[in-house]
């Protein structure tokens, strides 16, 4: 049984890791289109810091990914206190209304916003792109932090007004303290669901604002060049020190 | 009475409020109307949409060529999901039979892949799978195939791909209920002179049953939509409903039919939604009732 267990366990993570060990693999051979192995080069990696085109694609994802994830956590940290704690009209049904949104196939979302905004009338490019990657983000954090939220003591927060705080005070010194670790952990996942979205961005933006997915997208059609193996190795190590430093930083601040 | 001022109405609290549902509203709540505005209009080749009531859009669902998709979609993705089921629940099984402290880390490792861009990896199947690719090569270096398999631009590729992608999500929520159940259950019930097949079917399936149900939603939704799997690994033969819906808007303009296939996939969501609130409660209540 213990033979059994450790070999499935083990067959299931080569099929999660197999395909991405083969992009690192192939980011440093240096035959360009046959499977064999002819010995190891930089060269790819060099040639992709010359390529104009998949350098920019990749700034403009990292750009979105920064920017839309630290709106999110804004919106989404505020939102879900006043999810918890406010009364207002309209409250349950937008709450639901944010949790359906999470579990909806991300198509649905691409069109619907796309409608949305070629009604408004707005260029389809970095605004829109950034509208979209918030609007997604946006119920991952709220859930994610109110999920902390409820989880308080509500005598704490009760004793802090019996003490005078005003509101902006018990969010500053209470509430964002605690749920500190559930906010950073709703940015990175924002911040991995904006690099990593292909389907809402397909729709939402515009061929002067070109993001490393869909260049990749587009390319695969073509015939990929080897320099989106050093890319894709290169983005799959930052992602991966990101969600360990990550797992530290949370670590810590939850001791 | 004082009229309210400004400092009163801008205060911390009415901007929270302000600013999710200002969002939610004009993000969430209008897009969604509007889809559902737009699916029952008429088509105009010039402005996408024209004032003008239609069922049109609907009527063309129930034709055939389109009742085809709609069951091939519904095929690969049933199928897809079974598949993360028979892999996932093994694993998520074993996984939580593993000694505490090497659980977490291992989660770890399941989730990792899905960090990186689901589109990389994907395209990394290609390179795998391709007539000339890694699985082709050795096989025919080991002299077991002369001709290279055809894997790739085939149903079986775009399963592997989509199984690949949406695996993590069947293995969470199943790891989740299986991490929760009592095995002392099994055992008593081994005790008590059940046989295998009997405690699996009668206790650890009962049991699991939320997180497979969880599982199987969050597998059989997305499977319908991820349009570049087949777009890239089967070639333009298959077709998913999201390669629809993509191919309505952007190919052929037709906007009000590219409404209808969302507002007609949203609605199976909220069904599948509601047979699993509903089932959570009936667990709910006949385990109160149990107890």
């Amino acid at each position: 049984m213990a033979l059994l267990k450790r070999s499935y366990l083990t067959l299931v993570y080569l099929f999660l890791y197999i395909p991405i060990l083969v992009l690192i693999v192939y980011s440093f051979n240096a035959a360009k289109y046959a499977t064999v192995w002819k010995g190891a080069t930089l060269k790819w990696y060099a040639k992709l810091f010359e390529n104009e085109m998949l350098m920019d694609a990749m700034v403009n994802s990292i750009t979105v990914a920064v920017t839309s994830s630290i709106v999110a956590t804004a919106i989404g940290t505020l939102g879900a206190l006043a999810f918890y704690r406010y009364r207002f009209t309209g409250r349950k049904p937008l709450y639901a209304m944010v949790y359906t949104t999470m579990m909806s196939p991300d198509i649905v979302m691409g069109i619907s916003l796309v409608c949305l905004f070629v009604i408004l009338g707005l260029k389809l490019g970095f605004i829109t792109l950034l509208l979209a990657h918030v609007t997604f983000c946006l119920p991952f954090v709220i859930v994610t932090v109110y999920a902390r939220i409820s989880g308080f003591d509500p005598a704490v927060i009760d004793a802090a007004k019996d003490l005078g705080a005003g509101e902006f005070q018990i969010f500053r010194h209470i509430i964002l303290p605690m749920t500190a670790p559930a906010v950073a952990a709703g940015w990175l996942l924002s911040f991995t669901l904006s690099l990593d979205d292909v389907i809402v961005s397909f729709f939402v933006t515009g061929p002067e604002f070109e993001i490393l997915p869909l260049k990749i997208y587009s390319m695969v059609r073509l015939g990929v060049k080897p320099e989106v193996n050093a890319l894709c190795t290169l983005m799959f190590i930052f992602t991966l020190l990101s969600v360990i430093a990550a797992h530290y930083l949370v670590k810590e601040k939850t001791k | 009475m004082n009229k309210p001022g400004l400092s009163h109405i801008l205060t911390f609290r009415n901007t929270a409020i302000a600013l999710v549902v200002t969002w939610t509203l004009l993000f969430i709540v209008v897009p969604t109307l509007m889809i559902a505005v737009v699916s029952v209009l008429q088509r105009d080749a010039r402005t996408f949409v024209t004032p003008a009531f239609s069922l049109e859009s609907y009527m063309a669902l129930a034709d055939p060529v389109y009742l085809k998709i709609f069951g091939k979609s519904f095929a690969y993705a049933a199928m897809t999901t079974l598949l993360c089921l028979l892999v996932g629940f093994p694993f998520a099984f074993f996984l939580a039979r593993t000694r505490k402290r090497w659980q977490k880390p291992l989660l770890l490792l399941v989730i990792i892949p899905f960090w990186t861009s689901s589109l990389i990896r994907t395209y990394a199947l290609i390179i795998i799978l391709k007539a000339n690719g890694i699985i082709n090569t050795w096989l025919r270096a080991a002299g077991i195939i002369k001709l290279p398999l055809e894997i790739l631009y085939t149903d079986i590729a775009v399963y592997i791909g989509l199984v690949y992608t949406l695996l993590p999500f069947m293995i969470l929520p199943l790891y989740a209920s299986l991490e929760k159940l009592d095995f002392r259950l099994v055992e008593a019930a081994f005790d008590l002179g059940a046989r295998p097949v009997q405690v699996f079917t009668r206790i650890i399936l009962p049991l699991s049953l939320p997180g497979i149900m969880a599982g199987a939603i969050m597998v059989f939704l997305p499977a319908m939509g991820l349009f570049y799997v087949p777009d890239l690994l089967g070639g333009a033969k298959s077709m998913l409903l999201g390669n629809l819906i993509k191919n309505q808007f952007l190919v052929a303009g037709n906007w009000p039919f590219g409404s209808a296939v969302s507002v007609f996939l949203t609605m199976l969501m909220l069904g599948l939604m509601a047979i699993y609130f509903k089932t959570m409660k009936r667990i709910n209540t006949s385990v109160m009732e149990e107890a």
